[in-house]
């Protein structure tokens, strides 16, 4: 078995997707004035950073792929068609064009299940994409030319505990950085994840009316400065050990397993992340955050063949 | 009146019946009884469906449906295997419209969708497929609020029986939800299907056997309960939703007509056709003081607490999270004054309260804890600006406060003979002020008084506060 695969970036990449809306891509069908500059700014610097490093293919988890049953993984080579928000249809009808890394996928879904998880390979060809997997790639990597790999969140070991959850996640990140180490390739992890994710429950007029636009609560703020220390500073084991408290007190979106599974396929590193940026959108909290794999850790995976 | 709701419909959402019944008998069972509940409909004298799915989830208030003639292929998020489902429906906007307004009126933010490709969820796919695949009658859809409560569930449940009205046509109603929600969380052969949990089996047939009886309002009323100990689908909203809408009673000849599990989830085809009546309730007030949600706003706050302590610990500087309110001690210059230690300390120079003659007359009496000014039921933001106040905690406060000087002055509460009140948001919280008020004053009232009233909506008061009020007792006989 070949173990030539890097992984060189790990993202906190999130998805709101009033951060396409605001880019105005010739994607989307609505228009507008702009908003959330900071945070669309700081994508910029991340897509400088990973794309500068070259990636074969980009790894996208999304909280809005949401399964019941295992984790599933996307199985065809190209998906098209149009994705609209079902809560932001004003903003988001992103008119979608993606290829899929179908090897790894596959590659992913072997080593999943022989970590004993149940795994899906998803081949339906009407399947629609999520929204949020649609814009964390975009904002990644707006011209979407790198494959990608799809991973859904699978809801179900939640039901019993956030542990349970973290639990879980911990070894899908395991199997995904074997299957990455066996395909050869240079990837990118998109943890498709915000931060506090209490929102408001109305929205101005102008939905980009920036002078509207602030956290939903001080609490909440605190909690994410909490948890971006513990990232700048390299303490990823504390910080996952700590993510249960931090989804309980501040709903946090990463309750839906990115940040977990992105951090332990890094095998949770002790570098400090890069933040690009941290801002509210609607209410939420957002990061962009970078841990620079290769140039920390020379892209190493850290196969556990224990768990294999 | 006519009767305009023909019947409501219980149905489940999963797209295992319509996708997958030659693989289990008890698929194949449940899109049998659909069958027979299509019939029923178009037997009916129903002119349209409006349906409520728990699959489609709104977080910014309410959404509608206005695309008059959606389509799309469907592929679930999860059950993609079992295959597609090609659908073209047709929509009423013009109820949409009606629907949209009577939430809007409530508060809350709305949003008609008429958006080309916009997903509509699985549950009510399958439901359309089911009970209206050729579309002979129109469809109404409303989305369901992750985060509403009871009340609100209610309440927007009621509205939509005023836009039934408004609009003035029969309808079915048809609620998409499954019961105990527990699925199997790792691959189960269709063909062995089997419910998850016996406890979640055994609270399904409670819960179907009282609908059978047709006590919609007695499900309701334990629906917070059954979601405890069987995980009920979306918290068992749409059971709220329904209870609403037909006017929270037990009026119906209930009827289940399937129950199977579908991946362990229970599944079921419930009919409740009304015998009473069913049209709006004029000044529905929601006349249950609801705990729980009243625990989950204090939660809220505990959390949020929980962060600001932290900072603290850790030695970060906090920012202010409230304005400081400026008190005076009260002082009492003669023995008409009184200046009650008891009380909420002024913030202005004047006495608590003052007698003239046979009125003994009360400074504006807000909610303010007496020694530490901490307002109940407010959270604040960063530059110290009102996130949420809660006004029922509030008034309880006031009235406590009232209380405090009454007795400082010797004077019974039986002696109020005037009330004036002043809220800050009258749309929002005049009904659940009133609530709390009925406790106190009025015929049945717990101060045995039923003083004149006169209420209106400022702009502020001088703390942030949502709720003052000034009394006026008289002390002869």
């Amino acid at each position: 078995m070949s173990h030539d695969g890097k992984i060189i970036a790990g993202v906190l990449a999130p998805h709101p997707p009033h951060l396409v809306y605001a880019s105005n891509p010739p994607q989307n069908e609505p228009r507008s004035e702009g908003g959330w500059e900071v945070l669309r700014w700081g994508y910029e610097r991340l897509q400088k950073s990973i794309l500068a490093k070259k990636p074969d293919v980009l790894l996208v988890h999304s909280p809005h792929w949401m399964t019941t049953v295992g984790h599933h993984v996307l199985g065809l080579p190209h998906f098209k068609g149009l994705s609209v928000d079902p809560i932001f249809p004003h903003l988001f009808r992103f008119h979608y064009d993606l290829k899929i890394d179908v090897e790894l996928s596959t590659l992913i879904h072997e080593e999943g299940q022989k970590s004993g998880l149940i795994m899906k390979v998803m081949k339906n060809p009407d399947f629609r994409i999520d929204y949020g997997a649609i814009t964390s790639c975009y904002l990644a990597n707006p011209a979407f030319d790198i494959p990608v790999v799809c991973i859904s969140s699978n809801n179900s070991p939640y039901y019993f505990s956030n542990e349970v959850g973290q639990q879980q996640m911990e070894r899908l990140g395991e199997a995904t950085a074997r299957a990455i180490a066996r395909s050869g390739k240079r990837a990118v992890l998109l943890a498709s994840n915000s931060m506090s994710h209490r929102h408001f429950t109305s929205e101005p007029e102008i939905p980009e009316d920036m002078s509207k636009e602030h956290i939903y609560h001080h609490g909440q703020y605190l909690w994410d400065m909490e948890i971006l220390k513990l990232m700048r500073e390299g303490r990823s084991r504390e910080l996952v050990d700590c993510l249960p408290e931090f989804m309980d007190m501040a709903l946090a979106e990463v309750k839906a397993g990115a940040l977990t599974w992105m951090l332990s396929s890094l095998g949770f590193p002790s570098y400090p992340a890069e933040v690009h940026a941290y801002g509210s959108v609607i209410g939420t909290g957002n990061a962009v955050v970078e841990w620079d794999h290769w140039t920390h850790a020379q892209g190493e995976v850290k196969v556990s063949e224990v768990r294999a | 009146m006519n009767q305009l709701v023909t019947a409501c419909y219980i149905v489940p959402g999963l797209p295992h019946p319509y996708l997958a019944a030659h693989r289990n008998p008890g698929y194949k069972k449940l899109a049998e009884a659909f069958q027979r509940v299509r019939e029923e409909i178009q037997q009916s004298q129903a002119e349209y469906i409006l349906y409520f799915s728990t699959q489609w989830l709104t977080v910014l208030g309410y959404s509608f449906q206005a695309d008059p003639s959606p389509e799309w292929v469907l592929v679930d998020h999860n059950w993609h295997d079992l295959g597609s489902i090609r659908y073209k429906m047709r929509v009423d906007p013009a109820f949409a419209s009606l629907y949209a307004r009577e939430v809007k009126a409530m508060g809350h933010t709305v949003r008609e969708v008429n958006y080309k490709g916009f997903p509509i969820d699985t549950g009510t796919v399958v439901a359309h497929q089911f009970l209206n695949p050729d579309n002979r009658l129109p469809e109404a859809m409303v989305s369901c609020n992750m985060y509403a409560e009871k009340q609100e569930t209610l309440s927007i449940g009621q509205a939509g029986m005023r836009a039934i009205e408004a609009f003035g046509k029969k309808v079915a109603i048809v609620v998409v939800t499954g019961l105990s929600s527990r699925y199997h969380t790792d691959d189960l052969p269709l063909e062995k299907d089997f419910l998850s949990s016996q406890k979640d089996d055994e609270w399904n047939r409670k819960i179907l056997e009282i609908l059978g009886e047709g006590r919609l309002e007695d499900v309701s009323e334990v629906a917070r309960e059954y979601n405890r100990q069987a995980n009920a689908d979306m918290g068992f909203r749409a059971i709220w939703w329904l209870n609403g809408l037909t006017g929270k009673h037990n009026s119906f000849t209930g009827q289940v007509h399937e129950y199977q599990p579908i991946y362990g989830t229970g599944a079921a085809l419930v009919s409740l056709k009304p015998t009473q009546l069913i049209r709006s309730i004029p000044g529905w007030v929601n006349d249950e003081a609801d705990l729980v949600e009243r625990m989950d706003r204090e939660r809220d706050q505990a959390r949020a607490k929980s962060a600001t302590a932290k900072s603290q610990a850790s030695g970060a500087e906090r920012p202010s999270a409230s304005p400081n309110i400026v008190t005076f001690e009260a002082h009492a210059r003669d023995a008409s004054e009184i200046a009650a230690s008891s009380a909420p300390a002024p913030v202005g120079p004047y006495p608590h309260a003052k007698r003239v003659g046979d009125f003994l007359f009360l400074s504006g009496v807000g909610p303010r804890q007496p020694g530490t000014s901490e307002i109940p039921g407010v959270s604040f933001g960063a530059e110290g600006e009102v996130l949420h106040h809660d006004v029922v905690l509030q008034t309880e406060a006031v009235l406590k406060n009232i209380k405090a000087v009454l007795d400082e002055a010797k004077v019974s509460t039986a002696k109020i003979v005037d009330v004036q009140v002043y809220l800050t948001d009258m749309k929002r919280d005049f009904q659940r002020f009133n609530k709390v008020y009925a406790q106190y004053f009025g015929v049945g009232g717990a101060w045995g008084c039923n003083p004149t009233r006169t209420t209106v909506e400022v702009t502020a008061l001088p703390t942030p506060i949502c709720v003052e009020l000034k009394v006026t007792a008289y002390l002869g006989e």
